[in-house]
C-alpha cells in the first residue's frame, strides 16, 4: 500500500518562520539589543566555561587560582593537562559509571517506549470499553510526583508484597539491581510516553487506516507497518527526552541503585564526589564534565528533535 | 479523534481468511451470553497480564544469569536492549497471534487488551498502588507497621525545619518561575529581532537544560566557592569578583536567607531556556497583520510587546509557567548536591523527604512529606484532565 497521505505536523513545535521584524521591513535591532543578548548569553556560558577551562588546569594551579587567570598566562607550561580526566575516569571510577549510566538509560528508554506505543495505538484506533476513562486515568498521573511512589516500590523491591497472607508481588531482591531501576524508570515514563504518543497516533489521518483495513490488514500489521514507521518523529522525541531524564536523574538512582561502585551511575558518583572530595576542583570539573559529555553531544547533534522532546515533555511529574 | 467504528471491524473480519481454531468447543454463538462475557474477562486480564509477567520473568532470569557470570555492563545494557525490545515485541507479537487462535466472537473484544494492558498493568504496579500505599503509610510509625494517626502530618507542620523547608519551597515555586519565564520572555522578543544568529543564541541559552541537575549544582559550587581570608586566593567566580572590588571574601551558599536565591539561580540558569525556546515559537506564530497594524497606528515597540505580544502569547506562558511551578515544587538534586540544607536554611519538601526516608530511615515522616507535594500537584492534575477533555471536544 502507498505512504502518500501528508505527514501531520511535529508534536509542538512551530515550523521555523521568516523574522517577524523581517516580514514587515521595520527597523532591525540596534546597539542595544545586540549587546543586551551578548551579555545574556556570555552570563550564560560563564559557568560552563568555568568548569571546562578548570577541568583542563594542572592540579595545583585548579585549587589556588581562579580559572579566569588561566588566560593570562595560556601558554605557560605545565597549565593544561589531562591528567584530571585520566584520575577521574580510573581512579575516580567514572569510566565505570558512565558504562553503567548507558546500561541503565538505553533499556529505560526503548522499554517504555515500545509499550506506550501499544497503548497509544489502541487508545487511538481500537474500540474497547473504558477507552476514554482509562486514559483521562493516565493524564492524571502524568504530574504525580515520583517522591509519591519511591517508598512503596522500594518496599516491594526489598521486600515483596503480602495480601491477607498471600503473596502478591514475591520478594524479588530487585533493590539495587539494574533491573530495578529499568522497571521503575518504565513506570514513572509511562504516562508521559502514552499520552504523547497516544496525541501523535490518534491525529494521523483516519484514511490511511480504514484503507489499511480495507486491504486486509489486521490491527498489528496497522500497527507495525504503517503507524510505526510515521510515527518515528514523535517516537524519536520521546526516546531523546527520556533518554536525557534517565540520564541525568538523580533521584530515581540514589533510591533504587545506590551508590556501590559496581552499579552507581555518572549522577550519583558526581554527587559523592563532591560530599568526599568536595574542594579537589580540578578533579571535580572534569568529573562533572563527564557526566555532561553525553547529553551535550546529544544536545547538538539533535538539537531538533531535542527541543520536541523536552517541549513536548513539559508535562512530565 | 477517531474511532475505529464496529463497521470496520466486521470488515475486518470478513476480509481476513478465518484462523485454525485450536479449540473447536468454543463454535460461535455456542456458549450462552454470561459464559461469553466470562470468558473474555478472563482472557482479558490473562491477556493484560501476559507481557509483562512474562517479559519481567525472562529479564529477571537473564538478568540472574549474567549477575552470576559477573558479565560487565556492556553485556547487561546489550542483552537488556535485546530482551527490551525484541523480547518485549515478541511478546506482544505473540499475544496477538493467540488472539488470532480465539474463536472469532471472543477476537476483537480481546485484542486491544493485548496492546493496552501492559500499560495499564505497569501503571497500576508503579504509580497506582504506590500512591494508596504512601498515603496508608503517612499514617503510620517509622517502620510502616503501625497506625499513629496524625502524629506524622503533626511532625510535617511543626517541625522547624520541616516548616523552614515549606517556606523555602514556597519562594521556589514563585521565583524560579517568575524570573525564568520573564528573562525567556524578553529575551526570545529581542533575539527575534537579530538579523543573524538568533538560533545560536538561542541555543547558547538553551544548552543548560541538557546538563544534569548534579552537574549544574557542581559548576554552580565553583562559582559560589569561598575561601576565608588568608586562606588563599578565592578560586570562585563571585568571590573573585568581589574581592577584586576590595571586598573581603563573603561565603555564599551559607548567607541566610539569600543563600536560597544563590540556589534559586541554578534552577533559573537551566529553565530559562525551556521558556525561551517555547514563548519564541508562540511569539513566532502571531499573526504579522497584527502587529503591523498596530505599528502603523503608531503604537511604540513597548506598546507592541505589552499590549499585543503578551497578551497573545498568556495562554503558552500560562502553559509553561505551570510546567516551572512543578519542577521547582520537585525540586530536590540542587539542594542535596550542594548540602548542608539544615545548618545553611535552604530546606526544600523534596529534599527533606529523601533525608527522612533514606538518611533518617523514617518511612511515615517521608510518606507524609511526599503526600503534602502530592496534595500540592492535585490542582495542576485537575487542571491538566480539564484541560484534556476540552481539547477532545474540540477534536
Amino acid at each position: 500500500m502507498t505512504l502518500t497521505a501528508p505527514l501531520p505536523e511535529s508534536v509542538t513545535e512551530a515550523p521555523p518562520k521568516p523574522t517577524k521584524a523581517e516580514a514587515l521591513g521595520v527597523r532591525r535591532g540596534g546597539w542595544f539589543i545586540r549587546i543586551t543578548i551578548v551579555v545574556i548569553v556570555l552570563l550564560w556560558l560563564i559557568p560552563v566555561a568555568g568548569v571546562l577551562v578548570t577541568s583542563f588546569r594542572s592540579e595545583t594551579l585548579a585549587n589556588t587560582t581562579g580559572w579566569w587567570e588561566a588566560f593570562a598566562h595560556p601558554f605557560r607550561s605545565g597549565q593544561w593537562t589531562f591528567e584530571n580526566y585520566r584520575q577521574a575516569l580510573d581512579t575516580g571510577g567514572f569510566q565505570s559509571s558512565f558504562l553503567n549510566s548507558l546500561a541503565v538509560a538505553v533499556p529505560a528508554t526503548v522499554i517504555p517506549i515500545t509499550i506506550a506505543a501499544f497503548a497509544a495505538y489502541a487508545f487511538s484506533w481500537m474500540d474497547f470499553r473504558g477507552r476514554y476513562v482509562l486514559f483521562v486515568l493516565v493524564v492524571g498521573l502524568m504530574v504525580v510526583p515520583l517522591q509519591m511512589a519511591l517508598i512503596p516500590i522500594l518496599r516491594l523491591y526489598a521486600g515483596g508484597a503480602k495480601l491477607g497472607g498471600v503473596t502478591v508481588f514475591p520478594d524479588l531482591k530487585l533493590n539495587g539491581t539494574f533491573l530495578g531501576i529499568w522497571l521503575a524508570h518504565t513506570g514513572f515514563g509511562l504516562p508521559l510516553a502514552t499520552y504523547l504518543l497516544r496525541n501523535y497516533i490518534g491525529s494521523l489521518p483516519s484514511s490511511i487506516i480504514e484503507s489499511a483495513k480495507i486491504d486486509g490488514a489486521d490491527h498489528f500489521t496497522i500497527f507495525w507497518r504503517l503507524v510505526v514507521p510515521l510515527s518515528v518523529p514523535a517516537l524519536a522525541a520521546f526516546a531523546i527526552f527520556q533518554f536525557l531524564w534517565v540520564w541525568n536523574d538523580l533521584l530515581v538512582a540514589y533510591v533504587f541503585l545506590g551508590g556501590t561502585r559496581e552499579t552507581r551511575v555518572v549522577t550519583i558518583a558526581l554527587s559523592n564526589l563532591v560530599g568526599s572530595r568536595g574542594e579537589n576542583w580540578n578533579l571535580l570539573t572534569s568529573a562533572a564534565f563527564i557526566s555532561m559529555v553525553l547529553p551535550l553531544a546529544v544536545f547538538f547533534s539533535l538539537q531538533r528533535y531535542f527541543v520536541r522532546g523536552l517541549t513536548a515533555g513539559s508535562v512530565k511529574g | 479523534m477517531t474511532t475505529a467504528p464496529t463497521e470496520t471491524e466486521k470488515t475486518d473480519e470478513s476480509t481476513v481468511p478465518p484462523p485454525k481454531r485450536h479449540h473447536p468447543e468454543y463454535v460461535p454463538g455456542e456458549l450462552p451470553v454470561v459464559q461469553r462475557l466470562v470468558w473474555v474477562n478472563v482472557l482479558r486480564i490473562v491477556g493484560s497480564l501476559a507481557v509483562p509477567v512474562v517479559g519481567f520473568v525472562v529479564l529477571w532470569s537473564t538478568f540472574d544469569f549474567l549477575r552470576d557470570a559477573d558479565a560487565n555492563r556492556l553485556l547487561v545494557a546489550g542483552v537488556a536492549i535485546v530482551v527490551g525490545v525484541v523480547g518485549v515485541f515478541a511478546l506482544f507479537w505473540g499475544m496477538n497471534r493467540f488472539v488470532d487462535w480465539l474463536p472469532a466472537h471472543l477476537r476483537e473484544g480481546v485484542r486491544p487488551y493485548i496492546f493496552v494492558g501492559p500499560a495499564l498493568v505497569i501503571l497500576a504496579v508503579f504509580l497506582i498502588y504506590p500512591v494508596i500505599n504512601t498515603i496508608l503509610i503517612s499514617f503510620k510509625d517509622a517502620t510502616g507497621r503501625d497506625f499513629v494517626g496524625l502524629d506524622n502530618y503533626d511532625f510535617v507542620f511543626t517541625d522547624p525545619s520541616m516548616l523552614r523547608s515549606i517556606r523555602n519551597t514556597a519562594m521556589w515555586i514563585v521565583l524560579v518561575p517568575l524570573v525564568a519565564v520573564s528573562i525567556g520572555l524578553v529575551f526570545a522578543t529581542i533575539a527575534d529581532r537579530l538579523r543573524r544568529g538568533e538560533a545560536v543564541a538561542k541555543s547558547f541559552i538553551f544548552l543548560p537544560m541538557a546538563i544534569s541537575f548534579v552537574g549544574a549544582a557542581v559548576t554552580f559550587r565553583l562559582i559560589y566557592s569561598f575561601r576565608p581570608a588568608g586562606f588563599g586566593s578565592n578560586i570562585g567566580l563571585l568571590n573573585g569578583i568581589w574581592t577584586g572590588l576590595g571586598n573581603n571574601p563573603v561565603s555564599w551558599l551559607s548567607q541566610r536567607p539569600w543563600n536560597n536565591l544563590f540556589l534559586m539561580a541554578i534552577m533559573v540558569w537551566m529553565q530559562t531556556g525551556f521558556a525561551m525556546v517555547v514563548l519564541s515559537a508562540a511569539i513566532k506564530s502571531i499573526p504579522d497583520e497584527i502587529i503591523e497594524a498596530a505599528r502603523i497606528d503608531g503604537a511604540s515597540e513597548l506598546q507592541v510587546f505589552g499590549r499585543i505580544i503578551v497578551p497573545s502569547i498568556l495562554p503558552t506562558v500560562v502553559v509553561v509557567t505551570t510546567y516551572m511551578v512543578i519542577n521547582a515544587l520537585k525540586v530536590f538534586d540542587i539542594v542535596f548536591v550542594i548540602g548542608n540544607a539544615e545548618a545553611n536554611g535552604t530546606e526544600v519538601i523534596a529534599e527533606r523527604m529523601i533525608r527522612w526516608f533514606f538518611i533518617q530511615g523514617n518511612q511515615g515522616h517521608a510518606a507524609a512529606i511526599a503526600v503534602v507535594l502530592f496534595a500540592a500537584v492535585i490542582p495542576v492534575m485537575v487542571w491538566n484532565v480539564r484541560r484534556f477533555r476540552e481539547q477532545e471536544m474540540t477534536r
